[in-house]
């Protein structure tokens, strides 16, 4: 997955993008793809995005809904957090709706990913995507994109896990640990809230997480960083 | 595709004043807000900044500040903050700063004003300034209490009986009879004015069946002689717009069976004892008859085992605290009444006349289940140590004895009548107080809230009355004396409010408990006192005091009514607390843990003791110490 490695060269690929031939909603993300040099954290407008999906597999499983809020370093504006139920092509596996207690009856009339990703683009548009642990909102929009309307669909993201890694899982005393197979700090999402005094939240849907994942990347600057930092150190 | 916000909504439905709106208005809140994270030690707010939303605190701790920079409040989890600055020109008026990682919800503006505007329950709770909403809690206890809401002439059940002054006990005993009354009132007739009117009656005297037996039969008095010659005359009556439980009191206190009712001067009816009954439970007036009954101090000791359980009933019932006050030094009274009279038949007669008195807050009749036996003797001015010497140092030492017993224990500060220096004869007591008064140094202030606040309960408690009319007119006119009282006053403060498991004090620190009385009711008599000497009133009950000085005019409008209300408040904390002490059979105190009040009890402690910082304020400014 050499596109989600902090060395991918986002500017080549961004500027290479701009010379496709994209409908135009994607071009239109495109053009105005927030990521320059001198952009600091404090003047970046953010949305967090989060996915629930059928399983883990992006290239068998489908994404189920999609939550999203946009935000500054200040203010998360709940009031304009969007929110998708998608109807998958797989059915859902008993598991995963254990996970996220989305059933196939509440999916059936629900639109597919093509009908809604117009209006998911547009609410992307211009701001810096925040995700907690990439993979899954980068992978699971890649292949669908890329299986429905063969295009290759990647962005730059700031991932708050990446981060939390960064701080939590580097230095000699982690690599020892993790030579001895010893436990290393967790970094799943209601872990790292933790650390910085966020509250948990009982209720697991992807509005509410993408929530979680905005009031952590908050934290995460107040704590980390400052206003003034460059973006361009962070994302990937 | 809008999202909705279960997680938010249900945080909020949690605490006041979301609590008070309906779900689906809970959830367009909730998807209206705004969130966002300081750190510790940042600054939320700074004063005079603008602002535009209702501020919850979701999660860590958030300091609130006056404009001096003095802390303000601490809140924590479900508090809310910024409605002053929103209410008002939508400038910060008290700074806000994170003191932990803080998560904090914004409701907009727009949204605060429709939620205002539409409910009033909410509107209620974010504009109602800290005493507005004590006074509220205080008015829904009072209606729920029939007790003291409900007058005397709720119970007048039969129209009145009444016989001419000229009649004959035969006559009398007779209408009684064809009536079923058990009391009868001797009236003078007058016939209306010439000019229109109607007729009037005087009330002349009563006569009871107990009466009867006692005054008549039993001394073979003829039947044919006037019934003026056995009735009481000249009866203690009480208005009919009196509440019921004061009306109780009076019969508790003069053991009185029936009481006349008046309108106007004009007799209205009778009530008995059994009326009272059928709305007070038979408790503390059962409890003061069987003291009177009992026989020795070890059945008075047994008595006492009772106490507390008349106690808790009379909080269940839902009396106030100052009836329940009054009620329980009533009894207080009665124990020392009965150890008196127990001790006179055994030491024989006393010498010389003496008046037994009751200090602190049984003559305040603020009496809990809590309290030393504060105590002192009056003797007259014809003692002679020598002579009489040891009968009094016996007399007093068999009452604290068996006040000990019943549960009342010898004060620390050994302020009782067995102590040699609070045996004094009227002309010493007066020289004693005028020197506190006159040269009030820190020593005599000390014991200031309790010797101030005296009551004769046996003997010649004229007397006492004197006495106290006598301290109160000298410290009404000393300004000295009363500044230093003022300053005595100021010595206990309240703390500032609560935060998760503490208490909070102003200057920031906490503690784990508090005591209500010393943070709270004692600091407020205090303060009470003294307005009350500076208007001259011999009242020595915190209400009664408050009446008076309310309607001398001196207080900040509305102030009094705030005291009253955070004094019934305090008091009434104090009491449930006791009453839950001896539901788990602990032994009451005046001791609380911040972690067992509700939400509810917090904020309303708050206000109360906000109250009272705001009148320790006062004080200090209306009676200034110059050396």
């Amino acid at each position: 997955m050499g596109r989600s490695r902090s060395d991918f060269n986002w500017h080549q690929y961004l500027a290479s993008k701009l010379e496709e031939d994209l409908p135009q909603s994607v071009m239109s993300f495109y053009r105005n793809q927030p990521f320059n040099e001198s952009l600091t954290l404090g003047a970046a407008e953010y949305v967090a995005l989060d996915f629930e999906t059928t399983g883990l597999d992006p290239e068998k499983d489908d994404i189920i809904s999609i939550g999203l809020v946009p935000f500054s370093l200040n203010r998360i504006k709940v009031a304009q957090a969007k929110h998708w139920l998608v109807r998958p092509s797989c059915s859902l596996s008993e598991e995963s709706v254990v996970i996220h207690g989305i059933t196939d009856s509440e999916l059936t009339d629900a639109p597919t990913l093509l009908d809604v990703m117009d209006e998911v683009l547009l609410a992307l548009e211009g701001k810096v995507v925040v995700v907690h642990h990439e993979f899954i909102e980068r992978e699971f929009l890649y292949h669908s994109i890329k299986e429905h309307l063969n295009i290759e669909l990647l962005f730059p993201m700031i991932d708050t896990m990446a981060i939390e890694a960064l701080q939590h899982r580097k230095g000699w005393r982690n690599t020892l640990k993790k030579l001895l197979n010893l436990r290393l700090p967790s970094i799943r999402l209601a872990d790292s809230r933790a650390r910085y005094g966020l509250p948990r939240y009982q209720l697991h849907s992807s509005v509410t997480d993408a929530i979680a994942t905005a009031e952590l990347l908050q934290a995460q600057v107040r704590y980390l960083y400052s206003e003034q930092a460059l973006l361009s150190g962070i994302w990937r | 595709m809008e999202a909705e916000q279960i997680e938010i909504a249900e945080f909020l439905g949690r605490f006041p004043p979301f609590s008070y709106l309906p779900e689906n208005t809970r959830q367009r809140v909730a998807c209206s807000i705004e969130i966002g994270y300081y750190r510790e030690n940042t600054d939320i707010f700074t004063f005079g900044e603008e602002i535009h939303d209702l501020c919850v605190v979701r999660s860590g701790a958030v300091e609130i500040y006056r404009r001096n920079g003095n802390l303000y409040n601490r809140l924590s989890e479900g508090d809310v903050f910024g409605q002053l600055g929103l209410l008002m020109s939508n400038r910060v008026r008290l700074p806000a700063r994170a003191m932990e990682d803080s998560l904090i919800y914004f409701v907009p503006e727009a949204m605060f004003t429709e939620l205002c505007d539409e409910y009033e329950a909410f509107a209620y709770y974010v504009e109602v300034d800290d005493h507005r909403m004590l006074n509220k809690v205080v008015d829904d206890q009072r209606d729920s209490d029939a007790l003291s809401s409900e007058k005397v002439s709720s119970l007048i059940a039969r129209s009145l009986v009444t016989i001419p002054i000229g009649a004959t006990i035969r006559d009398a005993a007779l209408r009684m009879t064809e009536e079923s009354v058990s009391s009868l009132l001797i009236v003078e007739e007058y016939p209306p004015y010439e000019d229109g009117g109607d007729s009037r009656i005087d009330l002349v005297g009563i006569l009871t069946d107990r009466d009867l037996r006692t005054r008549v039969v039993s001394q073979g008095v003829d039947l044919s002689a006037p019934v003026v010659n056995v009735m009481t005359r000249n009866p203690k009556t009480i208005d009919k717009e009196t509440y019921i439980f004061e009306a109780m009191l009076m019969m508790l206190r003069f053991n009185l069976h029936h009481l006349p009712v008046i309108e106007r001067g004009q007799p209205i009816g009778v009530i008995a004892i059994s009326d009272i009954v059928r709305y007070e439970s038979k408790s503390s007036l059962y409890i003061v008859g069987l003291i009177h009954r009992q026989q020795n101090r070890n059945e008075l000791a047994l008595v006492s085992k009772d106490v507390p359980d008349c106690f808790v009933r009379m909080v269940r019932q839902g009396s106030s605290a100052h009836m329940i006050g009054s009620a329980m030094s009533v009894i207080g009274q009665s124990f020392k009444q009965r150890l008196l009279e127990l001790a006179e038949e055994e030491l024989g007669p006393p010498p010389v006349e003496y008046c037994y008195l009751a200090l602190g807050s049984m003559a305040r009749d603020e009496q809990l289940l809590i309290t030393d036996q504060d105590n002192a003797l009056i003797l007259s001015d014809d003692y002679i140590a020598s002579q009489h010497g040891a009968y009094f140092e016996s007399l007093a030492a068999f009452v604290s004895d068996g006040l000990n017993e019943c549960g009342y224990p010898y004060c620390t500060g050994r302020i009782m009548a067995t102590n040699p220096r609070w045996r004094k004869t009227v002309s010493e007591w007066r020289t004693c107080f005028s020197d506190w008064i006159d040269v009030p140094n820190p020593d005599a202030l000390l014991n200031c809230s309790i010797f101030f606040d005296l009551e004769g309960v046996w003997g010649r408690n004229d007397w006492a009355e004197e006495l106290n009319k006598f301290i109160v007119g000298r410290a009404q006119n000393s300004s000295k004396f009363l500044a230093s009282l003022a300053r005595n006053a100021l010595l206990r403060t309240p703390p500032l409010g609560f935060f998760k498991e503490f208490v909070m004090e102003q200057d920031g620190g906490h503690r784990r408990t508090i005591n209500l009385k010393r943070r709270g009711t004692a600091p407020l008599a205090d303060l009470i006192r003294v307005h009350a000497f500076a208007v001259g009133s011999t009242a020595r009950n915190s209400f009664e005091r408050l009446d008076d000085v309310i309607e001398a005019g001196i207080l900040p409008d509305k102030r009094g009514l705030d005291l009253k209300n955070a004094l019934e408040y305090l008091a009434m904390v104090r009491i449930h607390h006791q009453v839950e002490d001896i539901e788990l059979g602990e032994e009451p105190d005046n001791t609380i843990e911040p972690d067992t009040l509700s939400d509810h009890e917090r904020r309303n402690l708050k206000e109360a003791f906000g109250v009272l910082s705001n009148s320790q304020r006062f004080l200090k400014y209306r009676y200034p110490f110059s050396k």
